[in-house]
């Protein structure tokens, strides 16, 4: 049997009145810690139940853990006048402003500090991306729709020589 | 007929909430997770897990036919679509149909009459309900025409739009043509439909939603909600009942979801929202959700009610078990959305593994979530956390209830906007109730300006 908050309810209802502090019930299902505080009673629950998977409806993909390498050192492209321009986040990366429309930018595409390169989607919100240095588009990293992880590096330019 | 077997199409809180109902009507459940999901707390509560599809929506949840396949799979008798993804979807409502599952929601007639913005308008008119003035416009020339009546300010809306997305000011008549000329090719671009129309700019208006459930002939109404504290068109708080209504106003705005439901036959559970203008009192028609709502819980809360087992009595082709007359009405409940943002660096979302999750809990406290210590919560989804619903005798204890209810809640791991709720909650206008829908981004704005942060 697993646990309702009308159960939990209860429970604290029982040991309300008495000088109970802190209860914990562990059976096979779940792990319930209850703790009285100064803003009143809290709750901290774990589910120790398995999941069963009885099918899946699509063939099952290959592992889509792995992280991109990132090959080059930051430090080797800036002295080359490369700069790396990353993701402020984790999330879906677009080049372009909605499916079916030209990318931001292409390979050899001028950009300066404040032209928008691509878009990282997050939670349902789109985060744009900008390539934070002026000069000319040399390589773009990471393919459309594709996933990627916190500071992975998207492209890179050619900085403008000043 | 009996539902024996559900299929939950959905993640997140919601689907614990359901799995939790099925499981009291001793209804088993098989849960349609995607890759990301297969681990997650609906998926250790459900009794059985079908795998949908990869961790992007468009591939699992928000594909018809994988849902359709995984309710064969599963030997479920019935698809419950929670709310978003495919809630109000016709195309599911129809597989379903064609596969001889039962579709926990209205009939495909009923959700294209409601899912289209102007389809639901003339409906409304049809009703007896008042709309925005307002309607849709076929060229530049007829939106400077239609300005002319309604008057400035407006709105040039895309119908395909939604969300805030595909929506224009017009400030100054004469910029009407050009502004529709722009809003249309826009639309056009955006959506690939290029229909506008006019409506109306409400300059203090006070979102307010009333709650109805139908049997296809009846309809009864089970009170209202307040939803006018949102950020960017996202509900952030929700309370039931709405605040400082004239008891007649509200009356009024009953009466009209419940001749709107009539008027199509309702059948199932719905919300008809309202635009209420605070300065004159007078409320317009907004549109119709064809679903269970994010905020139904503070309508259970001052109800008793079980919103989702009605929803299940109805889909098993019960008439309606509920008479106006025994629906009461029991003190006041404020709902608060726990979201992975960081609210102080304009609410970016902060996806990542929960390491702890600590939850108030007893009297008058429920809290709605799927999230535990080790949860993880993927990129790409919504940021919703957890539900922390309080209810008290009246408003004033509903907030105390919610203060002290936040100040123990504590979620560590991923940033969540917490404090920005206990910011809320002590703001001399929050506490006297009854806000517009922009009061909230000028709070927020205000407390930027000051460089200020909440004590």
């Amino acid at each position: 049997m697993n646990l309702t908050d009308d159960d939990v309810r209860e429970i604290i209802r029982l040991i309300d009145s008495s000088h109970v502090h802190e209860l914990r019930i562990k059976t096979e299902k779940f792990d319930l810690c209850l703790r009285r505080s100064a803003a009143g009673w809290t709750r901290e629950t774990k589910t120790l139940t398995r999941p069963d998977v009885i099918g899946g409806v699509e063939a099952a993909p290959a592992a889509t853990s792995d992280t991109p390498a990132q090959a080059k050192s930051s430090t080797q492209d800036e002295a080359c006048g490369v700069v790396a321009i990353r993701t402020p986040i984790v999330g879906t990366f677009y080049r372009a402003p909605k499916p079916g429309a030209p990318p931001f930018v292409e390979i050899g595409s001028e950009v300066d500090g404040n032209s928008v390169v691509g878009i990282v989607e997050t939670m349902k919100l789109m985060n744009s991306v900008s390539a934070g240095a002026a000069g000319t588009v040399i390589e773009v990293c990471v393919a459309d729709g594709e996933f990627v992880e916190s500071d992975q590096v998207l492209m890179r330019l050619r900085r403008t020589e000043a | 007929m009996n539902i024996r077997r559900v299929l939950v199409a959905n993640r997140g809180e919601i689907a614990a909430r359901i799995i939790r109902t099925c499981r009291n009507l001793g209804i088993e459940t098989a849960l349609a997770a995607s890759e990301a999901d297969l681990d997650a707390v609906p998926a250790r509560l459900a009794d059985h897990i079908v795998c949908i599809g990869p961790a992007h929506a468009s591939q699992s949840y928000l594909n018809v036919d994988a849902v359709v396949r995984a309710a064969a799979a599963a030997k479920a008798d019935a698809v419950h679509p929670g709310y978003g993804f495919l809630a109000e979807n016709v195309r599911l409502a129809r597989a379903c149909r064609e596969h001889g599952i039962v579709f926990i929601g209205p009939t495909e007639a009923q959700l294209e009459a409601v899912g289209d913005k102007m389809q639901a308008r003339a409906h409304a008119v049809a009703a007896g309900l008042p709309v925005v003035p307002g309607g849709p416009v076929g060229s530049p020339a007829e939106a400077a025409a239609l300005a002319k009546v309604i008057g400035v300010p407006l709105l040039v809306k895309a119908v395909a739009g939604g969300g805030g997305r595909g929506m224009k000011l017009v400030t100054d008549a004469a910029r009407t043509a050009e502004t529709a000329d722009l809003a249309m090719a826009e639309a056009g671009a955006a959506f690939a439909d290029p229909r506008v129309y006019l409506e109306r700019f409400v300059i203090a208006g006070r979102h307010v939603e009333v709650q109805i459930v139908g049997d296809g002939g009846d309809v009864v109404h089970l009170g209202d909600r307040d939803c006018s504290v949102q950020r960017r068109h996202q509900k952030l708080v929700e309370e039931a009942p709405a605040p400082g209504l004239p008891e007649t106003t509200r009356a009024a705005m009953h009466e009209a979801a419940i001749a709107f439901g009539r008027h199509l036959g309702y059948r199932g559970l719905g919300t008809v929202e309202f635009l209420l203008d605070r300065d004159c009192g007078v409320f317009y028609f907004l549109e119709m959700n064809a679903r269970i709502q994010v905020e139904h819980p503070v309508t259970e809360a001052i109800t008793g009610l079980d919103l989702v087992a009605e929803q299940i009595a109805i889909a098993e082709g019960r008439p309606l078990r509920l008479r106006q007359q025994d629906i009461r009405f029991h003190g006041h409940a404020i709902e608060c959305r726990l979201n992975a943002e960081n609210w102080t660096h304009d609410f970016r979302p902060s996806p990542g593994t929960v390491t702890t999750a600590v939850f108030p809990a007893g009297a008058g406290i429920r809290v709605d979530t799927h999230i535990e210590g080790g949860a993880r919560v993927p990129p790409f989804y919504d940021s919703l956390l957890a539900k922390i619903v309080a209810h008290g005798a009246n408003r004033g204890s509903a907030i105390e209830r919610m203060k002290s209810a936040l100040a123990s809640c504590r979620v560590d791991g991923v940033a969540t906007n917490r404090d920005m709720h206990l910011f809320l909650l002590a703001l001399p206008e929050f506490l006297r109730g009854g806000m517009d829908t922009p009061f909230f981004a000028r709070a927020l704005q205000r407390r930027e300006g000051d460089g200020g942060r909440p004590s």
